[in-house]
């Protein structure tokens, strides 16, 4: 066969900058690699010497589309260096604030992104014009995950409400009824969203992953549990260096993450498949209508689990709204102090690891940020390592359509590294 | 009243990515109370809320635009583009003008496609040097910046109806 490549300029329904390039030879894959150019330690080096309260509007900056994700693995990194326990009330409206971005990012990666791929367009604008309505009632969706972090953030993006010990402010019960109107709505359109994608066509690709999610006894995890793996890791997230380890690898600028030494998979697919027991009833229910099982490998049914937790985040919402007490204050206050400490938390795209040392007047002495797509990109590889060897027999534009199909799979979030993503396969 | 819109797109962390919101924050006080003016970070869905029953909307963002042009003839950093998107699409070799991948240019069209598209819609596009992290505005982008805002200002009073009683 003549050598080939083809490139693709530019992936553009992937948060971040990268390239992907697969190199065939004689019939098989020979390698895969995921290389991201965004140098990924800028906002670790530019925390060091601030004060531990800068952190999580600091850290909200990295992405526009999970800030909620770095603000909360931020602040519970800090409040177990500084011995500040939640109280309940403040704990909700943590975990309400988090449901506000899951409905977000979750709907806009399932409607803009990712649904585009199963209905052969090849963008969200080329389906919107013979599928206007869908993609209108996926806007109004995400909109009001928007209108939650509106209320409890501050603002849409780049929330400025959340601080070290809680929040700045604590809207008044008020506020948080007229979202519960606008919930309902959006948890009948989660339901609908449901029910469409799991009408798409799903290429017969399943692998036997490592998953990794965090584990509560009693909830679907958001900001805390312990962190276990379907193969039988069950960890305190303070023994997390002693189980994960970040590799440089040539090719990306991105650290590789390996959890004793293998690829593992973070995300929505691992957080369901380990956690489906803890889903509320409904969306156990939109699950099972769909046909999903509690235990889902094939990574392309992403799109159905991400909407199952969209229903998930619009019934919890729901519920933490009706149940809510006001907080007697907006924040615990803690003079600060010298320590070391670590949080994990389940962004939407999946586990997300925050570790700070901070100085006696409580500046940041160092400070480590792991977001889920460097965790992922590994297991992005090794899949198309696998599926790639299935589809050779497909003309070059498809088969370049379904690599990038399996590495949205992921939703990867490279601006937690930035804008574009090349493709380049090589045939030999 | 007509509600005008002014949505300065970019990332202030990366360099000249900051331009559009930069030239959002200049005009804010030069037309108090008369328009909306929102910073934004490119994210599609978020421009689309923004231009939401808008009447008239103007988009700030940095751009790199040119490329596969012959080399030299590419604008020169701080070039400062006016595209009228509600005349048509916007040209496909500046589709990807905007630093924000499915950004700009895609809330754009989407807005169109589901007729959201404010009647007056003008895009301002600044040509970036640098998207170094955490550097700041280039020279030129920066002056392009203060540009932008006094071009929109002006057409933003060109277009204003007379509110004086006859």
């Amino acid at each position: 066969m003549a050598r080939k490549t083809i490139k693709l300029d530019y992936l553009a329904r992937v948060e971040g900058e990268g390239a992907f390039k697969v190199v065939v030879r004689s019939g098989a894959v020979k390698e895969a690699e995921l290389r991201i150019f965004e140098p990924p330690r800028f906002f670790e080096a530019f925390l060091r010497g601030r004060s531990y309260m800068e952190a999580p509007d600091i850290t909200a900056r990295i992405c526009g589309i999970c800030p909620v994700a770095y603000q909360m693995s931020a602040v519970h990194a800090m409040e177990k260096i500084l011995g500040i326990v939640m109280p309940a009330p403040l704990r909700e409206l943590r975990r309400l604030l988090y449901c506000g971005e899951w409905i977000e990012s979750n709907t806009l990666h399932v409607y803009m992104l990712h649904a585009p791929d199963f209905l052969g367009y090849d963008s969200a604008i080329a389906m919107a014009k013979d599928h206007g309505d869908t993609v209108k009632q996926g806007l109004e969706l995400k909109k009001i995950g928007n209108d939650i972090l509106n209320l409890l953030g501050g603002r849409e993006i780049h929330p400025i409400n959340v601080r070290v010990g809680g929040f700045y402010r604590v809207p008044a019960k008020r506020e948080f009824l007229e979202l519960a109107e606008k919930l309902k709505w959006a948890r009948d359109a989660a339901l609908d969203t449901v029910q469409w994608v799991a009408g798409f066509d799903f290429p017969d690709n399943v692998r036997d992953y490592e998953f990794v999610a965090l584990r509560h006894p009693h909830e679907y995890p958001l900001n805390e549990g312990r962190v276990v793996s379907s193969k039988g890791l069950d960890i305190a997230v303070e023994d997390y260096d002693d189980h994960f380890r970040e590799e440089h690898v040539a090719h990306s600028n991105a650290l590789h993450s390996h959890l004793h030494g293998q690829p593992y998979f973070v995300g929505p697919l691992a957080r369901y498949s380990l956690n489906f027991d803890k889903l509320s009833p409904l969306a156990q229910q939109s699950a099972r209508d769909a046909g999903l099982p509690e235990t889902c490998t094939n990574p392309f049914k992403s799109i159905i689990v991400r909407a199952v937790e969209v229903v998930y985040a619009c019934d919890e919402a729901l519920r933490i709204i009706a149940g809510l007490v006001p907080p007697e204050a907006p924040f615990i206050d803690a003079p600060p102090r010298a320590g070391i400490g670590c949080a994990a938390t389940e962004a939407p795209r999946g586990l997300i690891y925050h570790k700070y040392e901070l100085a006696e007047d409580g500046s940041i002495v160092s400070a480590r940020i792991i977001p889920p797509t460097s965790q992922n990109q590994p297991a992005i590889e090794k899949d198309l390592t696998s599926f790639v060897a299935d589809w050779l027999n497909l003309p070059d534009k498809e088969l370049q359509h379904r690599c990038e199909q399996a590495i949205r799979n992921y939703d990867p979030c490279i601006s937690c590294a930035t804008h574009f993503l090349k493709l380049e396969l090589d045939r030999g | 009243m007509a509600r005008v819109v002014v949505l300065g797109i970019g990332n202030t962390a990366r360099g000249d990515d900051g331009a559009g919101r930069q030239a959002a924050r200049l005009l804010r006080p030069l037309l108090p109370g008369k328009v909306e003016v929102l910073e934004l970070d490119g994210e599609a869905t978020a421009i689309l809320a923004g231009l939401e029953n808008a009447d008239a909307a103007y988009l700030i963002d940095a751009c790199v635009s040119g490329s596969g042009a012959p080399l030299g003839t590419l604008p020169p950093p701080g070039t400062l583009h006016r595209i009228d998107a509600a005349e048509g699409a916007l040209p496909h070799s500046r589709s990807d003008i905007s630093t924000h991948g499915f950004g700009l240019a895609g809330a754009v069209e989407l807005a169109r496609v589901l007729g959201k598209l404010p009647p007056r819609c003008i895009v301002y596009a600044i040509e970036a040097e640098s998207f170094e992290p955490g550097a700041p505005l280039s020279a030129a982008v920066a002056a392009a910046a203060v540009l932008a805002a006094e071009r929109i200002k002006t057409e933003i009073e060109a277009e204003e109806p007379c509110t004086t009683p006859p």
